[in-house]
């Protein structure tokens, strides 16, 4: 089962750490305004920008 | 992952996410003006202006609103007063032919809480952004049209649990966020639905699960019409009906002495659906940023004015109300609203390329749904 969990990690640690960002995001704003506001928009900017620059044709 | 494991997961995922694709594509295009619905009235110019005048300008008490808005609308009775923190000048009144008549049929406006004028908000009653939110809501099909809807939510789910774990043999040899551009508009639309799909996965589970939520609504509230509440008027069971209710005039102070840290959300009168026979409900949030989406109902006997209960909050009721902003996207100011508009533009690039998908996969003489071992 060794490799088949370096295989996980290998392809689920990025992911996980986007899902954990996205999460505090939708959570921090729901805890006050400013700072909070401003954490929930990188947290959300994140996802939204890697999955941008997928879309965009590379040169 | 054994290829026969890969088979299971990848059946599952075809068949919830081509069942509920449709659905999902409706909700996600219908919720995009949605999310700007603000701006969208006040380009429209349905969004009523209150009049500019001293801040030190008296208001009218509840009783003498209650009044003018009967004056507005002879006939009709007050089924709900709604205050509002970015406009404490204004109060939102719904008023219907009797209490009980169901929120569709009722008329909403705007009272001046200084002057006791009506401000028609007619995107409230009707128009563009009322019928985009009927579909995004219901289909028009009442109560049926939401549970499926919160049917093809759930399945929405399953898609994206499914797809997840697919993520993996998919994505063995490859590195985070690869898309291969070069090869075919297959495999450029495969690496895209995958990285997509992973990054927007979070948003796309939590505006799911908050949607299927806000879609039981109905069943919640008539479940919390059944116990708390039942409970809460007990002694009222057999009490005969009203012929007239007390003046609102004191509700709100009545409500603050109870509940201290909070303030008012909105008033239900009584007959209504939030409220019973001999009550008025004042429903009352919590006082710090989190706690606002939770709402505690205090309910004030009708005749008497005397406090019968302050309710406890149901679990259910407590997960309807996060359910809201999490879903409408309206708690981050305006970057959040444009990141949930991005978020939901990119759920439909999901759903469409995993249909292309699909299509470009039953075109191809072997359907074996083995990419994993290529």
């Amino acid at each position: 089962m060794k490799p088949r969990q370096t295989n996980f990690w290998k392809v689920f640690s990025t992911p996980l750490v986007i899902a954990l960002l996205s999460a505090a995001g939708l959570f921090s704003a729901l805890l006050g305004d400013g700072i909070w506001d401003a954490l929930s928009w990188v947290g959300l900017g994140v996802p939204a920008y890697l999955a941008i620059r997928g879309l965009l044709p590379r040169n | 992952m054994k290829s026969k494991t890969i088979r299971r997961w990848s059946f599952i995922h075809t068949w919830s996410s081509l069942i509920c694709t449709v659905f999902l594509l409706l909700l996600a295009l219908t919720g995009l003006p949605l999310i700007f619905h603000h701006e969208i009235e006040h380009l429209l110019g349905d969004a009523p202006q209150v009049r500019e005048m001293p801040a030190d300008t008296p208001r009218l008490n509840l009783a003498q609103l209650v009044e003018a808005a009967e004056k507005h609308r002879p006939g009709d009775v007050v089924q709900y007063f709604g205050f509002e923190d970015d406009e404490p000048n204004a109060v939102l009144t719904i008023m219907a032919k009797t209490a009980g008549t169901e929120p569709n049929s009722s008329h909403t406006f705007m009272l001046d809480a200084r002057t006791g004028e009506a401000l028609e908000t007619p995107s409230a009653n009707g128009g563009l952004m009322l019928f985009i939110l009927r579909l995004h809501v219901d289909m028009f099909a009442g109560l049926p049209g939401k549970l499926l809807l919160a049917f093809m939510g759930l399945l929405f789910v399953v898609a994206i649990i499914s797809g997840t774990v697919l993520y993996l043999p998919f994505m063995r040899r490859l590195q985070f966020g690869t898309v291969r551009q070069d090869k075919s508009s297959r495999l450029r639309w495969l690496d895209l639905h995958n990285l997509i799909g992973v990054v927007t996965l979070t948003w796309a589970l939590v505006v799911g699960v908050t949607g299927v939520i806000s879609a039981c609504a109905d069943l919640l509230i008539a479940a919390w019409r059944n116990d708390t509440l039942t409970a809460m008027v007990a002694p009222y069971r057999d009490a005969p009906p009203l012929t007239r209710l007390a003046p609102a005039t004191r509700l709100l102070d009545i409500a603050r002495d109870v509940a201290p840290e909070m303030n008012p959300d909105f008033i239900a009168f009584p007959g209504t659906r939030f409220s019973s026979e001999h009550h008025y409900a004042v429903f009352m949030k919590g006082g710090t940023h989190l706690t606002s989406h939770l709402l505690t109902p205090v309910l004030i006997d009708a005749s008497t004015l005397q406090v019968t209960a302050v309710g406890e909050r149901p679990w259910y009721m407590d997960a309807m109300g996060m359910s809201q902003p999490l879903h409408f996207g309206d708690y981050g100011g305006m970057p959040m609203k444009i990141l949930w508009a991005t978020l939901d533009v990119l759920t439909i690039i999901v759903l469409g390329s995993g249909v292309y998908l699909w299509v470009v996969r039953r075109r191809a003489a072997k359907p074996l749904p083995t990419e994993a071992a290529a």
